[in-house]
């Protein structure tokens, strides 16, 4: 009864807390526990600059109430993922992670991941770089349960992208394997990466940069996972899934238009579909009501 | 406050100017752990810049040259003038600059309150494998095509490429190359992704005729866009882990594995003084134990550093000369021997040391590595601290007295964490239990000072 009593006061919470909570101990693990080559100062330069930025453009675009939730996440996601030896890189990526939601808009929504948008153009600049081997089989597995146990407690109403990118994408790296006839360790090994968690729940699942319609959402995670591999096996290059995302999210708007569905606030969490109530994937709950 | 702030402040500056440029003061060479510290092990050097990439491959092989046969899965066919041998001492000297290192200090009288230093480091050396042996008899076909067949120094070497590894596999065990079981699955998945094979054996004329008693390393040039290391096929009939030094000479900065994690090795550690004379056997158990601690699967960075200078010298950095045989082919090359009487400096080399200990199970996937823009610098350093031994009576020498005992101990925890060695057995070869407790007064006798 408590249980169940309390699983439906958590899952009445903004799932962003959820995430920042994951987030925050992830990073913890991580600086104490692996050694991430962070500083606790490159840490508090990229919330602060994450959170003054929201503000800034809050004010400057007259948008109601300040909410440090969504920055919070971009910056948690920026210092588990970019390495830098410059404290002004830190900074310029958290600017123009939440600098780019006011000013790169298409149709009053924003085209790019913030942090995606960041990294790729940091990495780009070659003024940072990702480790993405950093974490252990430890870090990956908790992290792995903490963001399942996420979508379940918070019945995430976009958790269809997720679970669609993680499947297309893990299904292909096993053909893969397969098809060399290596053995079945080697896929395995290659999930195995923090960067790729982070990756599948909190990038490409951002409801604010994800098709409306949940069709166009699955359309969008296949064309992701294919651009992701190819970076990967065809250029041979690392952190695919972050271009692949980068490359893909301009189809967003198209796959809108063809498929068109409600906008996503995350106050209401829906999966697009008007007047239908939420199809609770991964739910505790058989019912549940958003308004 | 001020007082305790003071000298600390002092002792700070003191290493910060000491290691801000590297001066005879603050390194000179002592010895080095010249010896074959890790069983199995194998030394590749790669120079790579915008896909343009020379490996050089050096082994110790230790047999008879004819069983020596080297497998290596290439990205493609390559020309005669790719292939080249390299010069040994070279990448001896690149070891050695990058060796995991000895430091030494030597505590000031107390009571003038200055640190002298003095730096004494340890070198390591290491060694190389051969994966299969050799006796060719015949050209055969079994879906095997012979792309190229060069004589190059000592080394006969074909380049293959075939349809499937089951002929592939047949072929090379015709042509008297021992090939393990189980490699047939990791030939197989080499070849679906398009690799050809450099096979590499020795022609005993050439070998008597040049009048060599070793072999020299092997380096091939070719430009891909894959970044990593083949390990696979080596690992198929290993007994037990192997030992493998990568040195990376970059352009932009410190290289590290994207799939696996690399980790730095603990340093700067004070330790004691004792392990001056073993420091092998210590640099081997720690690093045996930092492997434990990332459950084997760790890649350890040893040395990271801009070509241009080091501190300590382990030895002195690579002339320009050395690094271009060691494929380094982006270095202005006008006025090379510029700036007079100083050694010709490196421009635009960054080096990073990375030492795995690997086998199948906990690495299964080739090394892929990726270039970072992270120039800051690392090495393995460990620190000897001599204790001021003069006679001087003053309240500072009594303190420093009183907590000498307190630090030989702390130097014997630091040894048995690093390298799980016993801590008694330590405490007993330190003799830390002779070491004279000055009697210092309780804290609350000082509190009230009656």
């Amino acid at each position: 009864m408590n249980f169940n009593r309390l699983t439906s006061q958590l899952s009445t919470l903004d799932p962003r807390l959820y995430q920042i909570a994951s987030l925050s101990t992830l990073l913890l693990y991580g600086v104490i526990w692996l050694h991430f080559d962070i500083s606790v100062i490159q840490i508090a330069v990229t919330l602060a600059t994450a959170l003054l930025t929201q503000y800034v453009g809050k004010r400057f675009y007259n948008l109601p109430a300040f909410d440090p939730k969504s920055p919070l996440i971009s910056a948690l996601s920026l210092s588990l993922l970019l390495r830098t030896n410059h404290l002004e890189v830190a900074a310029l990526a958290a600017a123009v992670a939440i600098g780019s939601k006011f000013v790169i808009r298409w149709k009053d929504k924003h085209v790019f991941n913030p942090t995606n948008l960041a990294l790729v153009v940091m990495i780009g600049g070659g003024l940072g770089w990702i480790s993405p081997g950093q974490w252990g089989q430890v870090a990956w597995f908790g992290f792995l349960v903490a963001c399942l146990g996420s979508l379940v407690v918070t019945r995430a109403a976009r958790a269809d992208v997720t679970l669609a990118f993680l499947t297309f994408y893990i299904g292909l790296l096993f053909a893969r394997a397969v098809r060399l006839g290596d053995p079945l360790t080697i896929p395995f090994h290659q999930i195995e990466s923090g960067a790729l968690l982070i990756f599948s729940f909190f990038m490409i699942s951002d409801p604010k940069t994800t098709p409306d319609s949940r069709t166009g959402r699955i359309i969008y995670a296949l064309l992701v996972t294919l651009a992701a591999l190819y970076v990967q096996f065809g250029f041979f290059r690392p952190n695919g899934p972050l271009w692949g995302l980068i490359a893909c999210a301009p189809f967003v708007p198209l796959i809108d238009r063809l498929l068109p569905a409600v906008r996503y606030d995350w106050s209401r969490p829906t999966t697009g579909q008007p007047s239908v109530p939420v199809p609770l994937v991964l739910s505790l709950h058989p019912q549940r009501r958003f308004s | 406050m001020r007082r305790i702030v003071v000298p600390m402040l002092t002792m700070l500056i003191g290493l910060y100017a000491c290691s801000g440029e590297a001066s005879a003061f603050c390194g000179f060479y002592v010895g080095k752990a010249d010896t074959k510290l890790f069983n199995k092990a194998s030394e590749v050097a790669i120079a790579r810049h915008d896909n343009k990439t020379v490996i050089t491959m050096a082994n110790d092989f230790k047999g008879d040259v004819k069983e020596f046969a080297m497998v290596v899965p290439v990205p493609t066919v390559l020309d005669k003038e790719q292939i080249h041998i390299g010069d040994p001492a070279v990448l001896k000297h690149l070891a050695d600059y990058s060796a995991p290192r000895l430091v030494e200090y030597f505590d000031e009288n107390p009571c003038r309150r200055y640190d002298m230093m003095q730096d004494r480091m340890g070198a390591m050396k290491s060694m190389a494998p051969a994966s299969a042996e050799a006796k060719r008899e015949r050209d055969q076909v079994l879906g095997v095509t012979v792309e190229a067949q060069y004589l190059v120094g000592e080394y006969d070497i074909l380049i293959l490429s075939a349809k499937e590894s089951a002929g592939l596999e047949t072929w090379l065990t015709e042509n008297g190359y021992k090939i393990p079981n189980g490699a047939s699955a990791v030939l197989h998945s080499y070849l679906k992704q398009n690799l050809k094979f450099f096979v590499a054996k020795v022609n005993l004329g050439e070998q008597t005729k040049l009048g060599l008693t070793h072999l020299r390393p092997l380096q091939i040039a070719f430009e891909s866009p894959k970044f990593m290391l083949p390990i696979r096929l080596g690992t198929v009939n290993a007994d037990g882990a192997q030992e493998l030094f990568i040195y990376f000479l970059t352009k932009q900065g410190r290289v590290e594995t994207i799939n696996y994690r690399t980790v730095r090795l603990p340093e700067a550690q004070e330790i004691p003084l004792y392990v001056k004379d073993k420091f092998g056997d210590f640099y081997r158990d720690l690093f045996t134990q930092q492997v434990k601690r990332e459950s084997e699967r760790g890649v350890f960075l040893e040395y990271a550093w801009d070509m241009n200078w080091c501190d300590p010298c382990a030895a002195n950095p690579l002339s320009a000369e050395e690094l271009r045989g060691l494929g380094v082919f982006w270095q202005d090359s006008l006025g090379s021997p510029q700036r007079g009487r100083s050694m010709p400096m490196a421009q635009n080399v960054f080096l990073t040391r990375l030492h795995v200990r690997y086998d199948a199970a906990h690495f299964p996937e080739d090394l892929t590595f990726q270039e970072t823009s992270d120039r800051s610098n690392f090495q393995a350093r460990y620190i000897l601290r001599h204790p001021w031994t003069g006679t001087d009576e003053c309240p500072a020498a009594t303190a420093y007295q009183q907590q000498l005992r307190e630090r030989y101990e702390k130097e014997a925890q630091t040894l048995a964490t690093l390298t799980g060695w016993n801590i008694g057995e330590i405490r007993k070869t330190m003799n830390i239990a002779a070491v004279p407790t000055v009697e210092g007064k309780k804290w609350y006798q000082q509190l009230w000072a009656n």
